[in-house]
């Protein structure tokens, strides 16, 4: 068990490694911020841009500019913008921005995802059934940024019928605030809420309609029927049999469904005007700035090589054939 | 992770590899060719009709819609700028006075032959691809698996992002190869795993003792007994194809200027969204209708082409419990 967990750790680091090689590969092969530099009205003169063009390494090989940042990276020091600004005075604050959208909203979008999908099965082809089905196929037909959008507009408009800003839809906290604690709190609350239900939403009618099917495919199984026939309830039936197998397919999907909710956290950043890690995905990307695209592109695979490890321990933890193996 | 896929591996081929249909009992004294039956379970299927005839009525509009406006995207009205919908602009207009109505059926025009496009190709290249790797295995095989699991740790909207630079200001043609480029192999990975057990079937071991070479073999035996799971994995890939597009157009990393797409009108109107609604509602419904539309038709394929798929086994065995009762 613990060999299987640690094979999977290893192989997973090596493909982070892999995808923030290739990434750092692509930007560096495809970014040309000398040619941004250059553009500017009126130009640099011919010997800061070749002073800037060795800050940046643009003298070496790429491999050789990868092993130069990593090195940095190993021991904490993600390289400088072009603007030369440090990458790791940000670093922080934007992994705490991004991580508290992804993590909020995943845990709401499991939970309530899961919910609905097994509400859904147990009630199948009845009302609530065709509610749960059509909402999530409206969710998952509209993207991420027509959905913030829209919900900003909503926001807006509840906003308007209360006559006060309840729902702040720009930024995550109020800039210069004064306050207690707990105040503190109140505002941050005020910030969240639009843009996590952006992200929430999505994610619930993902995992729902996976839940559904999977939960369906267990309704009908043998050992549901026998647990009944042996006299459990059909509440604990469904609850401690049921769902418990049900959720297996689910531990799984769990590590597509991140690498899903980063690109959707991405836009829901730039709409609300979150300064997280998808705001500098997209800023690093029009600046053509290698090292920051590098540094998100390591995060994303952090994260989404997390996700995956964390699905394996849930499979494992759940599923006892994984364990004995 | 590897888990997983290998498990939407066998599902796929349990889908699709198993016996013929047999719900739909065939009227006395007139045989059904397996189309008619698909015909008729399809037409069953209400939203997957009101979802075709949704893509058909779209494609129609944006192709034939400009033609009978008075207004062109390229000319713009000097007496209506920032005008909410009314009866000489019915989609209102925009800050420089520009017919809505014009813009967005060019930006659904661009869209919807993105994802047309997309979808052809990055399922022909699935198709080929995957049933390479199962019939011969080996390296190529191995390297398909791997890059899979390498595209789910770097979202291809990264990579497309980050090659963006290269493209702009070359042809909208470009992003349809990347978008085709990074959508095929998840379905690749779903045909290698029908290859393999299609290729130990009695019918393609008879063609390779016949001595049929493999190319034939593939293009013969193999790929025409997944043509179901092909057409809807195409159909639903028109779908993520526009999603992808216009998300990479939101923030102007997919079609450019002077092109537009459903994206870059969504994308430049979303800010000014609360104030002028007109400006973002008319792009955004069109793209969500469509791939609405996209989802329930690749939906109702999968009930009429692929009998043992969950939904309709559940309701049959439904149907003839209500049988047996009454």
């Amino acid at each position: 068990m613990a060999g299987f967990l640690l094979r999977r750790l290893v192989n997973y680091v090596v493909l982070a490694l892999v995808a923030t090689f290739l990434a750092f590969t692509l930007a560096s092969a495809t970014f040309d911020p000398i040619g941004v530099l250059q553009q500017r009205n009126p130009p640099p003169p011919a010997a800061s841009i070749e002073a800037k063009k060795r800050d940046l390494h643009l003298d070496q090989p790429i491999p050789q500019r990868f092993v130069t940042w990593m090195g940095g990276v190993v021991q904490g020091d993600f390289g400088r913008t072009i603007a030369d600004r440090p990458i790791t005075d940000e670093l922080g604050r934007r992994i705490g921005v991004s991580l508290r959208l992804f993590l909020i909203g995943i845990t709401i979008g499991i939970l309530f995802g899961v919910l609905l999908g097994v509400v859904s099965a147990i009630r199948q082809y009845k009302f609530s059934d065709y509610f749960a089905t059509l909402f999530s196929f409206i969710l998952l037909s509209t993207p991420v940024f027509v959905l913030g959008t829209l919900l900003k507009m909503g926001a807006q408009g509840i906003n308007d019928s209360i006559g006060t800003n309840v729902l702040i839809f720009v930024g995550e906290t109020t800039p210069g605030f004064q306050g207690n604690w707990f105040e503190h709190l109140g505002d941050r609350l005020q910030h969240l809420v639009v843009p996590t239900l952006t992200i929430a939403l999505g994610q619930i009618a993902y995992y729902s309609r996976y839940q559904r099917s999977s939960m369906l495919d267990v309704l009908g199984s043998d050992f549901l029927r026998t647990a009944q026939a042996k006299g459990l309830t059909r509440r604990k039936a469904l609850f401690k049999h049921g769902l418990r197998t049900a959720l297996i397919p689910m531990a799984t999907l769990f590590a597509f469904g991140f690498g899903l909710l980063v690109v959707g956290g991405t836009f829901t950043e730039r709409i609300f005007g979150w300064f997280g890690m998808g705001d500098w995905l997209v800023t690093g990307i029009s600046a053509q700035d290698t090292n920051i695209t590098a540094t998100v592109t390591l995060f994303v695979a952090v994260c989404v090589l997390f996700s995956g490890w964390l699905a394996d321990v849930l499979y494992a933890a759940l599923d006892p054939r994984i364990r004995v193996n | 992770m590897t888990v997983i896929l290998n498990e939407g591996d066998s599902a796929g081929t349990t889908g699709a590899a198993s016996g013929s249909p047999v719900d739909a009992a065939p009227e006395p004294g007139k045989a059904m060719t397996r189309g008619r039956l698909v015909l008729i379970r399809f037409m069953r299927n209400k939203l997957a009709l009101v979802g075709l005839v949704l893509i058909l009525g779209m494609y129609l509009m944006a192709f034939v819609g400009p033609l009978l406006s008075k207004w062109s995207y390229d000319t713009q009205d000097y007496t209506a700028f920032l005008e909410p919908p009314y009866s000489e602009h019915i989609f209102g207009t925009d800050k420089i006075g520009t017919d809505m109505f014009a813009l967005t059926m060019r930006g659904l025009q661009k869209s919807l032959i993105i994802g047309l496009l997309v979808a052809l190709i990055s399922t022909t290249v699935a198709a080929i691809v995957g049933a390479a790797a199962g019939y011969f295995l080996g390296v190529a095989d191995k390297a398909l698996m791997w890059v899979v699991d390498l595209l789910l740790v770097l979202p291809s909207f990264l990579i497309i992002a980050i090659l963006s630079p290269w493209f702009r200001g070359k042809s909208w043609f470009l992003l349809v190869l990347m978008l085709a480029a990074f959508q095929w192999m998840i379905t690749a990975r779903i045909v290698r795993g029908m290859t393999l057990t299609l290729k130990e079937r009695e019918f393609v071991k008879a063609a390779k003792f016949m001595g049929q070479p493999a190319r034939k073999i593939i293009a013969k035996h193999i790929v025409p007994n997944m043509a179901s799971l092909l057409i809807i994995d195409a159909t639903i890939n028109v779908g993520s194809a526009v999603l992808a597009e216009t998300g990479l157009s939101y923030f102007g990393f997919g079609v450019q200027s002077p092109d537009v797409s459903l994206g870059t009108l969504i994308g430049l109107n979303a800010e000014s969204a609360t104030t002028f609604p007109w400006l973002f509602l008319f792009p955004a419904g069109f793209l969500v209708v469509f791939v609405l539309a996209v989802n329930w038709v690749g939906d109702g394929l999968r009930d009429a082409l692929d009998p043992t798929s969950t939904r309709v086994r559940r309701k049959e065995k439904k149907d003839t419990k209500e049988k047996a009762a009454s």
